[in-house]
Order: C-alpha cells, then sequence, then structure tokens
C-alpha cells in the first residue's frame, strides 16, 4: 500500500486547526509555545469564536504570536497587554479578549498591570507563560527564576541577598476578587496538554459569561535559555519548577 | 449657535469628549488637569452616549488602554500634566509607530522632576520633538482659550484620523483652569461597528472575519530593511502634514516693524503686550502658531522680511525660540523671554524685554 493510499480524509485521526496559520515558527525546537499556541487555536475553533476573538501579544518570545494564529492582534508594549485587553474589552464587550504574557512581561514589568486588571475583574483571559528565563533577550534572571538556577544575570546561581525571592504571582492573582478562575497548568504530554485545554476551553466560557478575569499560568521550558535537551528539559521542569510552582486550579467560581 | 456656556478649560475638554462621540477616555489623576476625569465620571456619558470612561492605575496603563482603544478603531483619549505626560511617552511612541489615531491633552505644569502644580510651557520639545524614542511626530495643537479646548477636540480626532497618527492638545494650567465663555459643539454620535469597519475595516483589530486578512496592530519590524522602508513612510507623511495642516493666527502684523512669536497662554498675554506696546509707539505684531507640528515656519521666515527683530515669548527657558530661529535661519535677531517654573509673564515685563533685547539690543 502507498502512503498516497493511507492519506484519505476517513482516516484522519489528527488534523492542524485552520486558526494556525502556516508561517514558519521562530520558536527554538523543544519550546512549549507551540503546544500552547496550538491548543488556544483549537479551542478558538472548537468555539466557533475566530471572528469575535482579539489576541495580544506581548514583549519576549512570544511577541510575534500574532504570525502564527489567524485572528487580529494587538502587539503590546512591554508588560501593558493588561491595559490593551482592559480597553479593548470594554469598548468591544461582545468580543473575546485574551493576553499572552511571559513571566517577564506579566510578572515584572508589567505587574501592576495585570494586578489592576485582575482586581477590577476585565472579562479576560490571561495566558502566562512561566519558564523562569527571559528567551528573547538571550536567558537573563526572571522574576521566577529558581533559586540557584543559573541565567546569564545570575551566572552563580540566583541569589537571595542578591536577587530576591522567586515571584508566585498566580498565588497573588489568586487572591484578587476580580479574578474567577485562577489555574497553573503545564503542557510537556498529552495529559497535561487535555487538562490544559480543558482550562482554556473554560477560561474563554467565563469570559462570555462576564464572570470576570480568568488566569491561566502554564509551566514550560525554555531549553535553550536552561541549556538542556529538550527532554532533559521537561524532566528538570518536573523536579525542580513544579516543586515551587505546584499545578492545579487555585480558584474556580 | 451652539449651546453658551461659562466652563473652565479642563470641564470643556471633557463635555467636547462626550460631544464629539469619543468611545473611550482613560486618565489618571494629576493637578492641574484632574477635571476632564471628574467631569465625565459626574457626567456619566456611558448612560447618554456609551462612552467608557476609566481611571487607569498609572498614566503608563492609561496610555496603554488607549493604545488598545485606538487599535479597534474607536475614538479613544487620555488627557494629563507634565508628570504624567513623562510616563504617558512609551504608549506615545508605540501609537505613533503603529500608525494609531488618539487624542492626548497635556495640561502643562512647571518642571522639572515633580516641579510646580503652576502653569507653564516647558514641554515643548517633549511634546514636538519627541519626548519618545525613535523619529516620529505627533500633531500638536496649542489652544489659546477656552472656546479652542473645546474646538480642538474634535480638529484633533479629525487630524488623529486623517493621517492615522497620535494628536495631542498642548495647553497648560492657566487655560486648563481658567473660566471663559465657550459655544459648545453639536453632539456628533458614536460612530458604529459598520462605521468603523467602513472607515478602518483594513487596520482596525474589531475580529478577524472570513473576507479578510487578519488585522495587527504593532510597531514591530525586526528586518530592518523594511522597518527603514517603513520609516521612510512616515517620515513622508510627517511631511504632507508640514504641507498641509499649518495653523497660524496673526495679530497686528500688517504694519509691524518688531513681532512676537507666542503660543497657547504666552500668546494671550502677548495681545495685550501688543497694545502696551502700540501706546508707546512701537509697531510690534503677534504670530501665533496654532500648530506647534506642524509649525509655521514659512510664514514667520515671510514675517523675517519685514520685521527687524523677533521676541519668541514662551513659559520655558527658551524652547521653541530653536524654532523660530530656523524659520528665518538667522537673517534677523530673535531672542526669548518668558518666566518659568509656574510663574505667568506680564504684559508689561514683554514690552520691557522687547526694548531691551530686540529693539535696544
Amino acid at each position: 500500500m502507498d502512503v498516497k493510499d493511507i492519506i484519505k480524509p476517513e482516516n484522519l485521526v489528527y488534523g492542524k486547526s485552520d486558526v494556525i496559520l502556516d508561517n514558519v515558527m521562530h520558536y527554538c525546537p523543544g519550546c512549549t509555545h507551540g503546544t500552547i499556541h496550538k491548543v488556544i487555536a483549537e479551542v478558538i475553533e472548537e468555539m466557533g469564536i475566530q471572528d469575535k476573538t482579539i489576541g495580544i501579544s506581548p514583549v519576549g518570545c512570544s511577541v510575534l504570536a500574532y504570525n502564527y494564529l489567524d485572528i487580529d492582534w494587538q502587539q503590546a508594549a512591554h508588560g501593558r497587554a493588561p491595559a490593551l485587553a482592559t480597553a479593548t474589552k470594554r469598548l468591544m464587550p461582545e468580543k473575546y479578549v485574551f493576553t499572552y504574557q511571559g513571566d517577564g512581561d506579566l510578572a515584572s514589568i508589567g505587574t501592576a498591570e495585570i494586578m489592576h486588571a485582575c482586581n477590577r475583574g476585565e472579562n479576560i483571559v490571561v495566558f502566562f507563560v512561566n519558564n523562569a528565563i527571559y528567551g528573547m533577550t538571550g536567558g537573563q534572571m526572571a522574576p521566577t527564576t529558581l533559586i540557584g538556577m543559573k541565567t546569564a544575570t545570575t551566572p552563580y546561581g540566583r541569589n537571595v541577598e542578591l536577587n530576591g525571592h522567586p515571584l508566585k504571582i498566580t498565588e497573588l492573582i489568586a487572591q484578587l476578587p476580580g479574578t474567577c478562575y485562577v489555574t497553573r497548568q503545564s503542557a510537556e504530554a498529552a495529559g497535561p496538554v487535555r487538562k490544559l485545554k480543558k482550562a482554556v476551553r473554560k477560561a474563554f466560557e467565563n469570559s462570555a459569561q462576564k464572570k470576570g478575569t480568568s488566569f491561566i499560568e502554564i509551566v514550560g521550558t525554555c531549553n535553550s535559555g536552561w541549556k538542556m535537551s529538550p527532554v532533559k528539559s521537561n524532566e528538570w521542569m518536573k523536579e525542580n519548577m513544579f516543586p515551587m510552582y505546584p499545578l492545579g486550579d487555585m480558584k474556580d467560581e | 449657535m451652539g449651546e453658551l456656556r461659562l466652563m473652565k478649560g479642563n470641564e470643556v475638554i471633557a463635555e467636547a469628549a462626550i460631544r464629539a462621540g469619543v468611545d473611550g477616555y482613560f486618565g489618571y489623576p494629576i493637578t492641574p488637569q484632574s477635571e476632564v476625569l471628574e467631569t465625565l465620571m459626574a457626567r456619566m456619558p456611558w448612560e447618554e452616549t456609551g462612552m467608557v470612561v476609566l481611571q487607569a492605575e498609572s498614566e503608563v496603563a492609561a496610555i496603554n488602554m488607549v493604545y488598545g482603544g485606538a487599535s479597534c478603531g474607536k475614538k479613544v483619549m487620555t488627557s494629563s500634566s507634565s508628570p504624567g505626560m513623562s510616563l504617558k511617552m512609551e504608549g506615545i511612541t508605540y501609537l505613533a509607530g503603529a500608525e494609531l489615531p488618539c487624542l492626548v491633552v497635556n495640561v502643562v505644569r512647571g518642571g522639572p522632576g515633580l516641579g510646580t502644580i503652576q502653569p507653564a510651557q516647558s514641554d515643548y520639545f517633549q511634546s514636538v520633538k519627541g519626548g519618545g524614542h525613535g523619529d516620529y511626530k505627533l500633531i500638536v495643537l496649542a489652544p489659546n482659550s477656552v472656546q479652542e479646548m473645546n474646538d480642538f477636540v474634535g480638529l484633533g480626532f479629525d487630524l488623529a484620523f486623517k493621517y492615522l497618527n497620535p494628536a495631542m492638545i498642548l495647553t497648560d494650567g492657566m487655560i486648563g483652569q481658567m473660566m471663559e465663555k465657550v459655544e459648545l459643539a453639536d453632539f456628533t454620535p458614536r460612530w458604529t461597528e459598520e462605521e468603523i469597519i467602513a472607515k478602518s475595516g483594513t487596520w482596525a483589530t474589531t475580529g478577524k472575519t472570513k473576507n479578510r486578512e487578519r488585522n495587527i496592530s504593532t510597531s514591530l519590524e525586526l528586518d530592518s530593511a523594511k522597518q527603514e522602508i517603513f520609516n521612510h513612510k512616515l517620515q513622508a507623511k510627517y511631511k504632507t502634514i508640514e504641507e498641509n495642516e499649518v495653523r497660524y493666527e496673526k495679530f497686528m502684523c500688517d504694519d509691524a516693524e518688531y513681532l512676537f512669536v507666542a503660543y497657547g497662554s504666552s500668546s494671550r498675554i502677548c495681545q495685550k503686550s501688543v497694545e502696551l506696546a502700540r501706546e508707546k509707539g512701537i509697531k510690534v505684531g503677534l504670530l501665533r502658531p496654532i500648530t506647534l507640528f506642524p509649525f509655521p515656519s514659512k510664514q514667520i521666515n515671510e514675517m523675517a522680511d519685514q520685521v527687524k527683530g523677533i521676541l519668541s515669548v514662551e513659559m520655558s527657558a527658551g524652547q521653541m525660540i530653536e524654532d523660530v530661529k530656523l524659520a528665518v535661519n538667522c537673517r534677523i535677531p530673535v531672542e526669548h523671554f518668558g518666566r518659568y517654573g509656574g510663574i505667568i509673564t506680564s504684559p508689561e515685563e514683554i514690552v520691557e524685554a522687547l526694548e531691551q533685547k530686540i529693539i535696544g539690543g
């Protein structure tokens, strides 16, 4: 039997979402962003909200997210995505608005914007990708970098005296009355990806029901920044990141 | 004749915004402009026109809310005063870089730093020359009356949408706080989604429909060659604005032997100085730039054929004078005068400065 005989619509068990564009991704092989993009695209497609969804991309590795999902996008200044999303959602309340932000963007330079958007209970969805490092600028310390972790700006390992503590911003966000759903997920294997997809769907549904801000942290890897293979990165994440950033729902109202 | 009211300049900005069909105002309190946000909150325009009004957590957030709203093709604005404007500069350069229309109002106070809450005109460089990073320009309107505070809200949005560029009203604590008679504009309805798509559908992020490509609001272009081409396009736009949008006013210039160049509050004071000087037999006129970018360089240069010297009057240490000097290319003497740091110049001081620095100089 020839390969061409096998590739038929009736034999298809899996397809690429139409919301994913064919542009070649700039993400490093092994990076978690691609998987997260895929999950968000699938949910948008399944909910039939492609024409009603506006994404806000950050500064950092996912700055170019607008090249990969076939929806309207705004590209925000570093950390300011929640401010853009606030205005966009309030001015077009019938649309779905999400921000997609990394740890430097959301938990360092954009701390004020994310805290206040969540505290106001903006009916937006926030995707917070935490890989404990600044990827785009070349692997510097992030607010979520673990103690002892080596980065370009903590070459001898993160030291509390010198660099302060890792910031569990999601735990802080969960305290805010404006948030309705705060969860921490991951995407390193099929099981976690399925769970993540359920969370993403719930977040968009919350938005439609005007329940407040839905906040999804995704603990991910940066194998280039961590200087490990993708497989080793996943192992290291499970051993070191998960104890500090435990998975699961913090709030679901 | 529109509705006549006695109002503060800052209150008029708020009222004019509602009447111009503005979709969103995002602000943060700072003296001497807090009446803009206060007036809007008291007026509750969301009940009347659906306009969104939000007190942001900072000036940084407010200008980025403007970026988000402008990206949707909506008429959005913010206002602040000097220290707050410094914080907004990041957002403003992003707006200029993404070619987004919006209106920003700066009710200037004395600086530098936290400075004073009294009026000044020391943000000319920041407004006209940049302030934020990169090669960009704002369309800068300088009202000198409460009436023009009203008129320039509508004009600012017209120009912002015509050129897809942020527009700024550069005023100060004197005009913001001053009460005058104003004829208010009639109500213009807010644009419907259909109207926004018809007007701005090629770029506004209203949701990607099947009949078009996705719209992306961004100022990022990592390919330097493409970024240079984009910059050329921006510069061509600014040149078109310079060719088409210069606005100015002349006062007693026909027989003038000397000239004041002043904008905003200083131009109001200079009108009195012209009268005082003429009582003394000094034939002086006033050229008031209404647009600071584009600057009326040609008109000032033409006046240099007629007058013997120019006094550039500004409540700063001398910022606009650089553009006046460039306009006349040093053909005639140009001097600066103005009190600053929150002190308002008196008409008499200006006449004295004319006599000492230009006539006697």
